[in-house]
């Protein structure tokens, strides 16, 4: 009986080895595992058999069930796998083909740019406003300290509707400083994006229309050092960790001492280049501390407050962080030139 | 203002190279834009003698010279000029040499002889015959022959003898300090900034001309507000002949024209001091009198530009007793000008009111380089030592004989700006800890006075005004960028975005996620849009706020719509055969009736496209995604009836309302519009009022439970008249229904066969659904039942 068993175990596994499909292996299973399978036929036969060879023999015949039991999983499970890995194979794709267009329009560098320094501001708890464009002279002018007389007043430089020059298009956004004194309790913390109007022909780097921000803050013991701080801090935002800036005295109606702020040519580091027309410098901004007057205009003691305020050109930021060499793209909207940022 | 630098050593010794003296300039407040190098393009040129010349062996007009240069053996240089001859100093562009204009000199053969560099006209090194009027105009400069220039020596270096050596520096001066706009001026800025001493010498006039003053020269002034000052004096026995040449250098690097002594000198005074001044010939002051006056209306005076002037009552004239011989402060008369035969002169050196000069010159669109300083505001003390200045270099000149005595007419005595120190207060503005003592030693150095804690301003800065100027000052020396940097202290703000800039920013996105690009527009446009987006002549929505002085007519008027901005950018780009193009834009248009005589300024949400698979229902689908963004209920589309759509394709357009909120416009822009862009191909626009979208912005969501029972669908197929709309058939079957209806969703419209003429079938399916417990088909079908009974009596929609 041994040596049936032994022989079953040998066919049974070399039969095994030849199977090519699960059908196959069923066959197999039935033949030597099943009700009335050779092994069932043998292990039927155990009475005939001594005291002594029973558990003898009972044990090699479990031994021949499991080994073939296992060796059928064994032969299931390699052949559901390659079944699997044939499926797959022929299901494969040209992954070089274009994916189906899910299209997503783009935002405009300009407003990237203004997005960027927006969540800076925003960030340090400076809340965003919004103000007509189409504006009081003295909101321009007259409360931000312009002076009868000063250039910028000129027909030749602003838009007007009206004869008298009461009514314009805001030349700067600096008149937001003003209506926020107004508007708004202290401590105050603003800035103002929006358009801006000046009479400049159309050319590479001229518009008669622009965005700019202005920032401004007032509080007790503000300082120009905190300004400076802040904006630092906006350039490095803006252009990277380690920009170097410089502040330069200037002169603006409204703030007392002004500055305004370059940052070093990223192109030439400062030595002087084509981009930096050779000054190893880029103008970013305006800036200052506020002038007594216009606190004074707006009701606020420059005694007790102080504050700061800056003003900056956001078409010429745009340009500088996406190298854009030309300011009339930006109004021209071509797809082309939109789809690339 | 441009700043030699030869002149400014004369009163201050700067040792510092361009790019060092630009930058300590800059940084200290005076903008240094750009750095002339007079003769920067002239290299290797130098002063020659000619010490033979012969006959060319193979041409019978050129010359063969052979010239000291200064360097041992004399060099052998072929010319075509005729006017050489042995013995003159002539320039001599060597070998290897640079002249204006990129010239280059190298050594060649001219018809087979060797030449080893150039003798050179004055017009080759860059001058003019006013800068050397004794120079020969046709042929090489022979330096010998000019007496102001004797004393050169072969081999010298041509900048040098010559005087284009200097370097010339261009200011940006900010309009708050009209005192910069002088080389004394500036020359004070440039002492502070390299801590040296400032060297300013009082004009020292010798005097003695014939006669006196007083019965010779009267001034009245009948508007003393209008000229704070009027100082003048005379000279006698002028003889008028060209300035010396270091006047004339000096002129002409700062950008001047020579012209003759007296009127050199007038420019001289108004560069070196910021003063500007006149000079009258005194035969043409009728009646020795000069009244400065109004104008009369109508007056006429023919300016030193040879145009005559129409004048008003607000121009300011110089006037003798009989006519006007000047425009105070802007340009002299041609009728009393500086002519060769002048023998006697006025100097004028007076101060202006600025308004009226910078009005007058305005209106008679003659800005000058006197009427910009006047406009400024300029030192009312200043006008003395100018016309003093003057007169010492009449006499330096020898140009003429000055009268003693001074016409000083003072209409308004100034009082200094006398401040308190307060160094805390400077600090606590700027952030610093300068001592008191620096802030005083910084002080004194701009010429300020202090006595303990009081500083008188000089009269010069009229600037400074209070503590904030004080801290500029200081901070300007101090260095701005030695200031430290802090950030800022103090009470914490909320800051953020309002619920309107938030709805701005979610708008967007989705415009974005809708594949739609985002485009900037000019506010202005041209009047004409209104008839190229087919607005009728009597349109109320045309009034425009109209700007009185626009660059031109195509950016004249504030837009009262964004439809014509968005069809320019989308025929823009179909010209540039950009296959398609989504685009959105939120912008403003300005309609009158806003506060103040302002406008109201409205946001609108702007959306064009063509091309690819845009057609109305796409266009539809993405005005429905950005509604569905603002959770916006009660949503129509309706197509605009009576309402004006004058842009839009009568068929393809549809207003979206929410309840009774008009949310906008939408649809393809009718075909007419679109070929007054210049496109033959289907524009699509939606047009979306902010405020309205602001308005109609649903609550927060809540959440629902998800349905817990089983739905029952059932399709339904009814046919109708064709003129019965897809919505009229919703809203019926949302009303027909008893309750279980869910949601009814059209999946088909059918005409042609098996369906009359003038007739569709529209086909819904239909979600039925309870919350409470699974539906029997039968109460389903009641639904049904009730819907198609509506359907049918409402709408005259029968079961297909």
């Amino acid at each position: 009986m041994k040596e049936t068993l032994e022989r079953i175990r040998q066919e049974a596994l070399s039969a095994l080895e030849g199977t090519q499909a699960i059908q196959e292996l069923e066959t197999l299973r039935v033949k030597y595992l099943g009700k009335k399978g050779e092994l069932t036929a043998v292990l039927k036969q155990m009475g005939k058999l001594s005291a002594e060879e029973r558990p003898v023999v009972g044990q090699l015949a479990n031994e021949v069930r499991a080994t073939l039991e296992r060796a059928i999983d064994t032969a299931s499970q390699n052949l559901e796998k390659a079944a699997l890995e044939a499926r797959l194979k022929a299901e494969a794709v040209d992954v070089t083909i274009p994916g189906k267009a899910a299209v997503l329009g783009r935002r405009h560098p300009m407003y990237t740019a203004l997005s960027e320094i927006e969540h800076i501001f925003v960030g340090m708890g400076f809340t965003v406003l919004d103000g007509p464009e189409i504006e009081l002279a003295t909101y321009n002018f007259d409360k931000l300290n312009a002076e009868e007389g000063h250039p910028s007043r000129d027909w030749s430089d602003t838009f007007y509707f009206d004869q008298d020059s009461r009514v314009m298009l805001r030349s700067q956004t600096s008149p937001m400083q003003v209506r926020a004194m107004e508007s708004m309790s202290l401590p105050i913390r603003i800035i103002a994006p929006g358009r801006v109007y000046r009479k400049d022909e159309v050319d590479a780097t001229h518009s008669p229309m622009f965005h700019q921000v202005e920032g401004m803050v007032i509080d007790k013991d503000v300082t120009m050092a905190d300004l400076k701080g802040t904006l630092n801090l906006l350039a490095e935002q803006l252009f990277g960790k380690g920009t170097v800036t410089r502040f330069r005295p200037h002169h603006f109606p409204f703030t007392e001492p002004s500055c305004e702020m370059d940052v070093q040519c990223h192109k030439c580091g400062g030595v002087g280049c084509p981009t930096c027309k050779g000054e190893g410098w880029i103008e970013l901004l305006g800036a200052g501390m506020i002038h007594p007057n216009v606190l004074r205009m707006a009701g606020i003691d420059p005694e007790e407050y102080s504050g700061w305020a800056f003003g900056m050109g956001l078409e010429r930021t745009a340009m500088r962080r996406f190298k854009i060499a030309d300011l009339r793209l930006i109004f021209e909207n071509d797809v082309r030139f939109l789809e690339q940022f | 203002m441009n700043l030699s630098r030869k002149w400014l050593s004369e009163f201050t010794a700067v040792d510092a190279g361009d790019k060092d003296f630009a930058e300590a300039m800059t940084l200290s407040g005076s903008k240094v834009e750009l750095t002339h190098d007079l003769g920067g393009e002239i290299s290797n040129v130098v002063v020659g003698r000619v010490l033979s010349l012969v006959r060319h062996e193979n041409s019978d007009h050129m010359w063969v010279c052979q010239v000291d240069v200064g360097s041992g053996e004399p060099v052998q240089i072929v010319t075509g000029a005729q006017n050489v001859k042995q013995g003159d100093l002539v320039p001599v562009a060597k070998h290897k040499s640079t002249l204006p204009g990129g010239v280059k000199i190298e050594k060649g053969k001219l018809r087979g002889v060797v030449s080893n560099g150039m003798l050179c006209s004055f017009q080759e090194l860059g001058l003019e015959q006013r800068d050397f009027p004794a120079a020969y105009e046709d042929g090489i400069w022979i330096l010998s022959d000019d007496p102001e220039l004797s004393g050169l020596v072969p081999g010298q270096d041509i900048r040098t003898a010559v005087g284009l050596d200097d370097h010339v520096v261009e200011f940006e001066i900010t309009p708050n300090r009209p005192d910069c706009l002088s080389v004394i001026g500036l020359a004070r800025e440039a002492a502070a900034t390299f801590d040296q001493p400032l060297h300013l010498h009082p004009p020292v006039v010798k005097g003695g001309g014939a006669g006196e003053l007083s019965q010779l020269l009267d001034v009245e002034t009948p508007d003393p507000e209008l000229c704070p000052r009027y100082t003048a004096r005379m000279v006698r026995n002028v003889k008028i002949a060209p300035s010396p040449k270091w006047m004339r250098e000096r002129l002409r690097s700062m950008g001047v024209r020579p012209i003759n002594n007296i009127v050199d000198i007038t420019n001289y005074v108004m560069l070196e001091y910021g003063q500007p001044m006149h000079a009258f010939d005194y035969r043409y002051v009728k009646g020795g009198k000069i009244i400065v006056r109004r104008a009369k209306a109508g007056e006429e005076l023919t300016t030193l530009d040879g145009a005559v002037r129409k004048l008003n009552t607000n121009h300011l004239v110089i006037a003798d007793e009989t006519r006007a011989v000047g425009l105070a402060g802007i340009m002299g008369g041609e009728n009393s000008e500086i002519v060769e035969d002048t023998v006697d002169v006025v100097f004028e050196s007076a101060n202006f009111d600025g308004t009226t000069i910078r009005k007058g010159a305005l209106s008679l669109g003659m800005r000058t380089e006197a009427s910009a300083k006047f406009e400024k505001g300029l030192d009312i003390l200043n006008t003395l030592p100018a016309v003093n200045r003057a007169c010492e270099l009449v006499e330096l000149l020898g140009a003429g004989e000055v009268v003693d005595g001074v016409i000083d007419i003072l209409n308004y005595v100034p009082q200094p700006t006398v401040l308190k120190l307060e160094p805390e207060k400077i600090n606590a503005l700027l952030g610093t800890s300068v001592p008191a003592a620096e802030m005083v030693r910084i002080l004194e150095k701009l010429s300020f006075t202090v006595e303990a804690d009081r500083l008188t301003v000089p009269s010069w800065r009229s600037d400074v005004k209070e503590m904030a100027d004080l801290a500029e000052e200081v901070a300007r020396f101090y260095g701005y960028n030695n200031i430290p940097t802090t950030l800022m202290r103090g009470q914490t703000t909320l800051g953020g975005y309002s619920p309107a800039q938030k709805l701005e920013q979610s708008l967007g996105a989705v415009c974005r996620c809708c594949g739609y690009d985002e485009i900037i527009t000019y506010s202005f446009i041209s009047p004409s849009y209104y008839d190229k987006i087919c607005w009728p002549a009597d349109c109320p929505a045309r009034s425009s706020f109209r700007i009185l002085n626009p660059l031109g007519e195509d950016t004249s008027i504030m837009r009262t719509t964004t439809l014509p901005s968005m069809l320019d950018i989308l025929a823009r780009n179909f010209n540039y055969r950009n296959k398609s193009a989504r685009l959105y834009e939120l912008g403003r248009v300005y309609q009158p009736g806003g506060p103040d005589g302002l406008a109201l300024e409205r946001k609108v949400l702007t959306m064009g496209a063509y091309g690819g698979d845009m057609d109305f229902f796409a266009l539809k689908g993405a005005v429905e995604a950005v509604l569905k963004e603002l959770r916006t209920s009660d949503i129509r589309f309706e197509h605009p009836g009576d309402s004006p759509a004058y842009s839009y394709h009568p068929g393809r357009c549809a207003v979206v309302w929410s309840g009774p909120h008009r949310l906008g416009i939408l649809g393809q822009i009718h075909p007419l519009a679109a070929q007054n862009f210049d496109v033959d191909a289907e524009l699509y626009c939606a047009e979306l009022d902010f405020d309205a979208l602001l308005a109609a912005k649903g609550a927060d969501p809540e959440y629902v439970p998800l349905p817990k029972f089983p739905a029952v669908t059932r399709d339904i197929a009814v046919v109708c008249a064709e003129e019965i709309t897809v919505g009229a058939l919703e809203r019926a079957i949302r009303r027909g229904a008893k309750g279980l209806l869910k949601q009814a969703d059209l999946f088909d419209v059918y005409r042609g066969k098996g369906i009359d003429p003038g007739k569709k079938s529209v086909a819904f399916n239909l979600v039925l659904r309870a919350d409470d417990r699974s539906l029997t088909a039968e109460e389903a079908d009641e639904d049904v039942k009730s819907i198609l009974a509506l359907l049918e009596r409402e709408l005259g929609a029968v079961l297909r």
